[in-house]
């Protein structure tokens, strides 16, 4: 093995290391006199200079594209999908700067970059053992970012929820790997469809593949694995909780997809209507259902909008799910557009969330009154993240729907198997429109309160919102400009 | 050329939302001036159109290459007609909201949006980029009633909202079948409306793919028993939103399953010809008994909608060239009568008196103090009850003599519904303008009621003349709507389909 290969292939994860450790030595020696802000400003700038030249570095992409059979996959999609956590992770960090949750800046950056990392390897992965250190080293990343603010003790409390949970699932995911390599005798993705062909309907199989469903479904907040979602989502300081809804949605997705049809390649089975065969294709069927289920019915009644935010994520993963089962290229295509449109999205909304809670001081829906008149161009970005989510055109959120659900479709085309489940997103999905209008009513329908005084909103978080509403905007006009990288 | 209707519009939304708060004369001035060019550009594409038969291709370029959609617009006949009524409808929507003083440019805006979706569904020909335009006239359509509406707006605005998205949706089924399905057939992907209705689809497909499709639409055009968003989302509206529904809205829908559903699945159709008759028929009868015994004035208004946008689907249903070039005609006809009659009571009346209720108008004798609007009422009255000489009769007429062929027993129960027409409407001028109960008016109106304004007069004026062009000289109209029948997308479709 060349070390130096290696080093070569990870250079934007080597990179983003070396920013880490720059942004908490600077946080720690220069910044130590600077109030919260400029700490979050300086370091933020930091952030964003090692992003960039990170995705330089994916740019060039002058290693190998296997230099470790497959511990560290290096090819043009999952270049492009660097690229766009590290954009996510800007944006987060751009989130961040406006709140005031924490004064330990520097660590908060850092893990935020750590995660970062683990989510990239996580993409660049096609090997059990690297798949699960990646996703450890997120997780982790991840669950202390939920418990940041230490003010509040629903943070801790949402923490230690998240990391029993992840705990338990990675156990699960761990246990269903080791059946996999049990199976198959080996730990590559490409060994593993080898090794598991020809074996036949094995009952262990099946227990692999419930394990791993297990495994990811808690990192995409799939019910049954979702309970989590809603107080992660509720107790984390804002931008954790973008972070979580977002760069980690990407990467795990891309993953599950990448496990489930190269690993599990002929154990696939059939959603089909009347026509089921088993594999996971029904197991994520299953899942698919109640997420869409659960996640659209519960979030009607939601009274926090960083909770309904959680229960459409978890509608929204029942959406993506459909495109994993869809098990053609261009369902994942489909899926990759979706998820992607619906992380700048979903970031955006919690950005509007971000400085709703720090005007108002909550998150209820009634917070939200009169917005359109106390920052207009606030409300405007909200209309244009919240609508996307409902699928409204021309927002990229129903162009990814679209996408998604003809995919979907067109995996069984002679025979249409798949419509009912689509029947059942576009149902769901009507449903979902309900719950998005009622926080838009009171932003623009409803007065404010007397005399409450118009919302000042950060330059910085102006720019990043009106870039993400821009994106929102002009992806779901010209899909072709994303569709075509993916 | 006609594109530029959906431009001006949209750019007539960026241009106030730009404005200051407070700028409210300019706003309805921007307003109007936008609304005026669209109308002027809408008429002048209209006129420059040399073959109604064809679809004029406007613009054409690939938009999502992988689906096979393109950014299409073209205009045929069957547009034109439509075009040009939007253009009339905003035109006369800002006239009569002249009043607006709460948050006036946003109401502008919206509006405006509203208008530049409704001129993208008549105009397109793609059937991805129909249904962009097509739910993109729910967010404004939501929020003018919510915002400005009156009576128990955020209940009427929320439902209509759940309709339309519930209609809209079911059409996206259907959409992405059809996607599906044609990409199996062809081999290759296409959303072209020419190409798709080349296509057979499988009779089993169109069976239950039509349905779909058709109620999906048919929801937004009052199609009984989904019509109940009609009357409550119209009374709750501001009178140019009540306006701009009953007068382009519920065309889209029409519209939708017109140039969509019955164009791609001609077989789904013959199939379920009668029932949508059935529903036609049985919408023509209750909505106009309905309006017979209403308190509220709107709420006649409201229900004589869903009454005559019966006829335009039962004309639908017919299968035959009269029958559906009098669908086309009434949609026309209706979109410019129902708007005046809106006004009337929207406008001219409830805004002034602030009162609705037949029984406190009784008491006024309006008749006596806003001549003028008691003259619009009754024009606009007879005008839809189908007098001839105005624009309605030669509508139904068509739809009548084309239901006739198809089904001549429900054509009765329809000609029962025209009677009932001219009950509610004349039940509705003796209770709000000529009422006898001479109660003596000392009722507290220490202000005489403000007299007509001159937008309002000019509105009124402009709808009234329409209409009464369309009744004398209908063949302005035929002669677009006609050939574009005879033309090959609706071979198909009328070819035996009289029986």
């Amino acid at each position: 093995m060349n070390y130096f290969e290696v080093l070569r292939a990870a250079a934007p994860e080597t990179v983003l290391a070396i920013t880490v450790l720059f942004v908490l030595a600077a946080d720690l020696i220069v910044l130590r006199g600077a109030t919260v802000r400029g700490r979050f400003l300086m370091g933020g700038m930091l952030v964003v200079v090692g992003c960039l030249l990170a995705a330089v570095f994916t740019w060039l992409r002058f290693g190998q594209p296997d230099p470790l059979h497959g511990m560290l996959i290096v090819d043009p999609r999952t270049d492009f999908l660097k690229d766009v956590l590290l954009a996510l992770t800007v944006f987060t960090v751009l989130i961040s700067t406006a709140g005031r949750f924490t004064e330990h800046v520097g660590e908060y950056l850092a893990l935020v970059l750590l995660g970062t990392i683990g989510l990239m390897l996580l993409v660049s992965a096609e090997d059990l053992l690297m798949i699960f250190i990646a996703l450890e080293l997120a997780s982790l990343s991840l669950y202390i970012l939920t418990a940041f603010n230490k003010r509040n003790a629903r943070s801790s409390e949402a923490a230690l929820k998240y990391f029993l949970f992840g705990g338990m699932s990675a156990a699960f995911l761990l246990f269903g790997f080791s059946l996999l390599y049990g199976l198959s005798g080996s730990t590559h993705l490409q060994e593993i469809a080898g090794g598991l062909a020809g074996k036949g309907a094995d009952p262990l199989l099946y227990v692999a593949i419930v394990m791993t469903v297990v495994g990811f479904g808690f990192k995409v907040a799939a019910v049954p694995f979702h309970l989590w979602a809603p107080d992660a989502y509720e107790g984390a300081p804002t931008p954790s909780a973008a972070f979580i809804a977002t760069g980690s949605k990407v990467a795990s997705f891309y993953l599950l997809v990448k496990i489930l049809a190269v690993g599990f390649a002929g154990a696939a089975g059939s959603a089909a209507w009347k026509n089921g065969v088993p594999g996971w294709v029904p197991v994520i069927a299953v899942v698919a259902i109640l997420s869409m289920l659960l996640g659209n019915l519960t979030a009607i009644v939601q009274t926090s909008v960083k909770r309904l935010l959680a229960y459409s994520a978890i509608a929204h993963a029942g959406y993506m799910l459909l495109g994993v089962l869809a098990n053609t290229p261009s369902g994942q295509s489909a899926l990759l557009f979706y998820v992607i449109t619906y992380a700048l999205t979903v970031l955006g909304a919690f950005g509007v969330v971000t400085v709703v809670e720090e005007a108002t001081g909550g998150d209820a829906i009634k917070d939200f009154a009169g917005l359109s008149r106390r920052a207009p161009l606030l409300s405007l970005c909200l209309l244009v993240f919240l609508l996307s989510l409902a699928g409204i055109p021309p927002l990229a959120g129903f162009i990814g729907k679209f996408f998604l659900f003809s995919a979907t479709v067109a995996a069984d085309e002679q025979n249409l198997g798949l419509l009912w489940l689509v029947v059942l997103a576009i149902v769901m999905s009507a449903v979902s429109f309900y719950y998005y209008l009622q926080v838009l009513k009171q932003a623009y329908v409803v007065d404010a309160p007397e005399d409450v005084p118009a919302i000042r909103v950060p330059l910085i978080l102006r720019l990043t919102l009106l870039v993400l509403a821009g994106l929102v905007v002009l992806l779901g006009c010209a899909p072709g400009l994303l569709l075509n990288q993916l | 050329m006609l594109a530029w209707t959906i431009y001006i519009s949209f750019i007539g939304v960026l241009v106030l939302m730009l404005l200051p708060r407070e700028a409210a004369r300019a706003a309805r001035i921007i307003a109007l001036l936008t609304a005026v060019a669209g109308c002027g550009v809408a008429l002048a594409g209209a006129l420059q159109q040399t073959n109604p038969g064809e679809a004029a291709t406007i613009v054409k370029v690939p938009w999502i290459p992988s689906l096979g959609a393109n950014y299409y617009l073209a205009a045929d006949g069957i547009s034109l007609v439509l075009v040009v009524l939007t253009g009339l409808a905003a035109v006369a929507g800002i006239l009569f909201s002249w009043n607006v003083e709460k948050r006036t440019k946003e109401f502008f805006a919206f509006y405006l949006a509203l208008i530049g979706g409704v001129y993208g569904v008549f105009l397109s020909f793609d059937v991805l980029l129909l249904f962009v335009f097509y739910e993109l006239t729910i967010i404004p359509k939501y929020f003018l009633i919510a915002r400005w509406g009156s009576t128990r707006k955020e209940y009427g605005a929320m439902k209509l909202a759940l309709y339309s998205f519930v209609g809209s949706h079911l059409v996206l089924i259907g959409l992405i079948a059809t996607w599906v399905v044609a990409r199996a057939q062809t081999g290759h992907a296409s959303l072209d409306l020419l190409e798709l209705s080349k296509l057979s689809f499988p009779a089993g497909f169109q069976h239950w793919v039509f349905p779909l499709v058709f109620v999906g639409f048919a929801i937004l055009a009052g199609l009984w028993p989904f019509h109940t968003w009609a009357p409550t989302g119209h009374v709750a509206a501001p009178t140019a939103g009540s306006m701009l529904l009953a007068g382009v809205v519920m065309k889209l829908g029409a519209y939708g399953c017109l140039r969509v559903a019955m164009v791609l699945f001609p077989e789904g159709v013959r199939e379920w010809q009668w029932a949508i008759a059935a529903l036609a028929v049985i919408g023509i009868v209750y909505g106009a008994g309905v309006a017979l015994v209403q308190r509220d004035f709107k709420f006649v208004i409201g229900y004589s909608s869903v009454s005559h946008m019966g006829f335009v689907l039962l004309g639908l249903a017919t299968l035959n060239a009269i029958g559906l070039s009098g669908a086309v005609l009434q949609m026309f006809s209706h979109g410019i009568i129902a708007g005046l009659l809106f006004a009337v009571v929207g406008r001219m009346v409830y805004d002034r008196t602030h009162t609705r209720d037949f029984n406190d108008l009784q008491t006024m004798q309006l008749g006596k103090l806003l001549p003028f609007a008691g003259i619009t009422f009754v024009l606009a009255g007879v005008a839809s009850m189908g007098l001839p000489g105005f624009s309605g009769f030669v509508a139904e007429l068509q739809v009548l003599i084309g239901s006739w062929h198809a089904f001549p027993k429900m054509t009765l129960l329809a000609g029962a519904g025209i009677v009932l027409g001219v009950a509610y409407i004349l039940r509705a001028w003796q209770k709000a303008f000529y009422s006898d109960t001479t109660v003596p008016d000392n009722s507290g109106h220490d202000h005489p009621l403000d007299p007509i304004s001159t937008p309002e007069r000019i509105g009124a004026a402009m709808l009234l003349a329409a209409s009464l062009v369309i009744g004398l000289f209908p063949g302005l109209l035929l002669n677009w709507i006609q050939p574009c029948l005879a033309s090959p997308l609706f071979e198909r479709l009328l070819k035996g389909g009289t029986a």
